[in-house]
């Protein structure tokens, strides 16, 4: 069943508010009109991609630009190793692996998928606008009929003095891209969730030893990690703690690590940092065109629709409670879906 | 990889990029990198482009740790261009092709 009749005019009379379009532009450029925009290409944004595309809507997906950071194509996946429970795979699967084959299914239905990234956009102009290399532009190079919000999270960084003269030299965000460098070396791990337990685990296949820095007495993460975290004889743990400064002239040689309950400061001499603090919903896009929660959250309600009509919001990017892969993806398939009713019912409007 | 890029080893590094007649475009970068994975074809294109004026070359880290080690590579994928042997820029972490073209042009 098509609902792509949007554009389509059987009665003469044109079904959609064309006020939009441009009466002259200088440039000259003239948006690209979709069904379905799609922005992210995390679990939730191909999925969602893979079920529009399936419903024959032909969904465009900015999958975002390369970078080092969770905010890149493919989402935080990419930055994983081994990813044991997804379902489906009894024996795991890797993260990267794992996201070139939702990538690859959203494409063998048809779904369109461009390495950019969303400047901007206008909720307020129907059908919707986005903008993607240059924002200042006036006219958007594309309008979407409906939206599906799929941005994600990213890593959340220290903020301390240091830290961006280091990255790269010692200070890291992402274990499975630089772990390899510190053969034999002592290292940290800031954090305490699941993530932080999973890249001081990673780590320990290259590390001569890695400390866990986390600013509470007891972590956040599963038993599971917690247990195996626990039991590796490479881990150890500095509770209660916070880093104020990363040390190091051409590369890092120490954290100063402040006691939060002593108030005590002292320099833990390590040559490796990988931060896994949590991270902060990629929102900046939407603000103050999308309802958000007080942690920046974008809410949903009724399924995955936003406080804009014909907008949809899945993955991370609405979710701080569950955040795993197969709830994201579940949460694609529900905008997807929702996407499929509300075009259907503008069509019959 | 494609014919427009030299792969690189601890044994040929040196020779190879002195002896290019162009700057040369050196992607440190492993199997199990996925950001790397990421800009090879970002590579690929640049590699087409600017044919004539950048050589493209990749050298596993692998395989070629001392090479690494001497570059101070702790972070991959990291770009080093060379221009007469000498490391002239240094990109750290993948990227977007214009945020990598704005670093690599001004050398060519």
């Amino acid at each position: 069943m098509s609902t792509g009749a949007l554009r389509t005019d059987e009665t003469g009379k044109p079904e959609v508010d064309r006020s939009w379009e441009p009466a002259g532009d200088p440039a000259g450029q003239v948006a690209e009109v979709r069904d379905v925009v799609v922005l992210g290409s995390g679990p939730a944004g191909l999925t969602a991609a893979i079920y529009t595309a399936r419903a024959d809507l032909k969904p465009l997906v900015l999958e975002g630009e390369p970078s080092s950071t969770s905010d890149q194509p493919g989402g935080q996946l990419m930055l994983t190793t081994e990813v044991e429970n997804f379902p489906g795979f009894v024996d795991g699967v890797m993260g990267p692996e794992l996201m070139a084959s939702f990538r690859a299914q959203a494409e063998r239905f048809g779904a369109e998928i461009r390495t950019v990234k969303a400047t901007r956009v206008d909720l307020s102009s129907k059908p919707f606008a986005v903008w993607f290399g240059d924002s200042r532009s006036g006219e958007p190079q594309l309008r979407a009929h409906a939206l599906v919000v799929a941005t994600g999270a990213r890593s959340l960084m220290l903020g301390v003095p240091g830290e961006s003269r280091l990255l790269g030299h010692g200070l890291s965000t992402c274990a499975t891209c630089d772990g390899f460098f510190f053969r034999g070396r002592p290292i940290a791990v800031v954090g305490g969730g699941d993530s932080a337990l999973e890249e001081a685990i990673f780590l320990t296949k290259f590390a001569s030893s890695v400390l866990v820095i986390h600013r509470r007495k007891q972590l956040r993460a599963s038993k599971i990690m917690q247990d195996r975290a626990m039991a590796n004889p490479k881990i150890s743990f500095l509770w209660d703690s916070v880093v104020e400064e990363v040390v190091g002239d051409e590369s890092l040689r120490a954290l100063s690590v402040r006691n939060v309950v002593t108030g005590a400061i002292s320099e833990v001499p390590v040559e490796g940092c990988f931060v896994a603090i949590g991270h902060a919903p990629s929102t900046a896009l939407f603000a103050a065109q999308l309802a958000t929660d007080a942690a920046g959250y974008i809410t949903t309600h009724d399924g995955t629709k936003t406080s804009v009509d014909g907008v949809f919001a899945c993955g991370d990017v609405q979710d701080h409670v569950y955040r795993q892969a197969v709830t994201a993806a579940g949460s694609g398939c529900m905008a997807a879906i929702d996407v499929e009713r509300y075009l259907e019912s503008q069509a019959h409007a | 990889m494609s014919e427009s890029t030299l792969t690189l080893t601890d044994t040929t590094f040196d020779e190879l990029v002195k002896l290019a007649g162009t700057p040369v475009l050196v992607d440190f970068w492993a199997e199990w990198c996925g950001p790397c994975k990421m800009i090879e074809p970002i590579l690929e294109e640049i590699a087409t482009e600017k044919s004539g004026a950048l050589q493209v070359a990749r050298l596993n880290v692998d395989d070629n740790v001392r090479t690494a080690q001497r570059f101070e590579v702790m972070s991959i994928p990291t770009l080093i261009l060379f221009k007469d042997g000498e490391a002239l820029a240094r990109i750290v972490g993948a990227k977007p092709k214009s945020a990598l073209l704005a670093q690599i042009e001004p050398h060519l």
